[in-house]
């Protein structure tokens, strides 16, 4: 990543900018984050693992472990992955960990300044549309094993619907109606979810079938890192509805966590 | 060959600064006041897509009277200087005065360099979390900086409008009333009073944990109004 300037510097009326994003912005003045592709191994960078997310009546859960792994070793045992993209969606990361919380950090303030520019939010598709975006140029980088992919769910005002998208590494974006997994332990998870994901899920369900799921990935992948409440480690969970983005504390978490403990096979 | 004529830098600045008031002093009133819950800005408009009371950044908005073009131009410049502020270094870093510097800064070029100055009149206001650290930046089209300690009246019959908030601001004073007393002096002081829905405002709020701008609700203004 170039450094930052040590200056941010005066205003700049009238800036001709493409399409006004922030991201083209920082193009514009040359402050894009970047990263410059080179060679060798990339096993010793820190990478995020699973991160998963289910529709449920009225709304989406999101949730991820707090692993992240270099090579065999854990790098970091409270890593998080799941954020408020805005008020009413949510965005989750897997992949290499700090090109993905930079890229994070970027679409917030994409949202936001969107918002503050145009006088109205963008639609949930054109949020998942700009993700694509920012994936896709990163493409370069995901072939030399730098790969970041997010989740994104919100809710949709004008489908009156919570929704969820799922991505590719060249930015495919995908409309799912009922769960998504990403990530090293997404095809556990995906696995759990697919037997225990029903229609009428109640948001205490939602968020109990969630964490399970997460459960399930980490009995099997050694680089998810499941709940511990001995050492106060547990997962990040957020429930999107219409009103808003909640995120769960860890002690509300704590029970639903040794009630999943204790039922496990 | 034709001379150009010497005008004496007096009379060029002189000669801007006239055109440039007679331009801001047609823009209908905008008033700025620091109340017990936060900051309050309003003013007319009867367009309720063409702005003139933004938001920057978490704890710091925008109000400009004058040309719409050129003090959108100015906010649409604040915004992008706040949010590459905040993306670079942290949401905490950015200031209404950092800010409002450099609006000063811009505006100052603009009115001694540019073909014509900027015809606006702007404010920067930014809440704090106590009353005592709030501040509220005036800055005007030559780049003059002041600070306006609890009230900022912005465009035309700016002084009648100031002496009726006279003491219809500040810490003491509640939201509704400081809205209530705004409405009635900029009704006074134009030819025609706005309906409800004609009012544009924005509030900054004291006790909001990130972004603390927000505009009031029609039935919150009906009410206060009532």
């Amino acid at each position: 990543m170039t450094a930052p300037s040590s200056e941010v510097g005066p205003l700049r009326l009238g800036e001709q900018i493409p399409d006004g994003s922030f991201l083209s912005v920082l193009t514009h003045r040359g402050e894009a984050p970047s990263w410059e592709p080179g060679s060798g191994s990339t096993g010793d960078l820190p990478e995020a693992t699973t991160v998963l997310a289910l529709t449920w009546s009225d709304g989406v859960v999101m949730a991820g472990d707090r692993r992240a792994t270099a090579g065999n070793l854990i790098a970091h045992r409270r890593v998080r992955k799941v954020y408020p993209a805005d008020d009413h969606s949510a965005v989750a990361i897997s992949g290499t960990a700090g090109m993905a919380v930079e890229l994070i950090k970027l679409f917030q303030t994409e949202l936001e300044h969107y918002e503050k520019i145009e006088g109205n939010r963008l639609s949930l598709d054109g949020k998942a549309n700009f993700l694509a975006r920012m994936i896709r140029g990163n493409l370069a980088l995901a072939f030399q094993g730098l790969i970041v992919i997010p989740l994104f769910c919100g809710y949709d005002h004008d489908q009156s619907t919570g929704r969820l998208f799922s991505f590719d590494v060249v930015g495919g974006t995908y409309d799912e109606l009922h769960y998504a997994t990403t990530g090293s332990g997404g095809m556990e998870a995906r696995a759990f979810l697919k037997s225990a994901w029903r229609d009428d899920l109640a948001p205490d369900e939602a968020v109990a079938t969630a964490v399970e799921a997460l459960v399930a990935a980490a009995e099997e992948d050694a680089a998810t890192g499941g709940p511990d409440p001995r050492r106060g480690i547990f997962p990040n969970v957020l429930v999107v509805t219409e009103a808003g983005v909640a995120e769960l504390t860890d002690d509300e978490l704590e029970p639903i966590v040794d009630q999943v403990l204790a039922g496990r096979p | 060959m034709t001379m150009p004529f010497y005008v004496p830098p007096e009379q060029l600045v002189k000669d801007r600064a006239d055109f440039a008031r007679k331009g801001i002093s047609r823009g209908r009133p905008i008033v700025v006041a620091q109340v017990a819950e936060g900051i309050l800005l309003v003013g007319q408009n009867a367009s309720p897509t063409l702005r003139k009371i933004g938001e920057i950044y978490d704890r710091i908005a925008f109000a400009g009277v004058g040309r719409f073009n050129e003090f959108e131009t100015l906010r649409v410049a604040g915004v992008r200087y706040a949010d590459l502020k905040g993306y670079s270094y942290a949401r905490a870093d950015v200031t209404g005065r950092g800010l409002a510097n450099a609006y000063s800064q811009t505006l100052g070029q603009v009115f001694s360099h540019e073909v014509k100055p900027y015809e606006v009149d702007i404010v920067v206001a930014e809440v704090a979390s106590v009353p005592e650290e709030d501040a509220l930046y005036r800055v005007q089209f030559d780049g003059t900086l002041r600070d306006a300690p609890g009230l900022a009246v912005l465009g035309s019959e700016e002084d009648a409008i100031a002496a009726a908030m006279a003491d219809q601001h500040g810490p003491e004073v509640p939201l509704i009333a400081a809205l209530r007393a705004a409405c009635s002096a900029i009704d006074a002081a134009s030819e025609q009073p706005a309906d409800d829905a004609a009012w544009e405002t924005g509030f900054l709020d004291r006790s909001a944990a990130r972004r603390s701008f927000r505009r009031l609700s029609t039935e919150e203004i009906s009410a206060a109004l009532a």
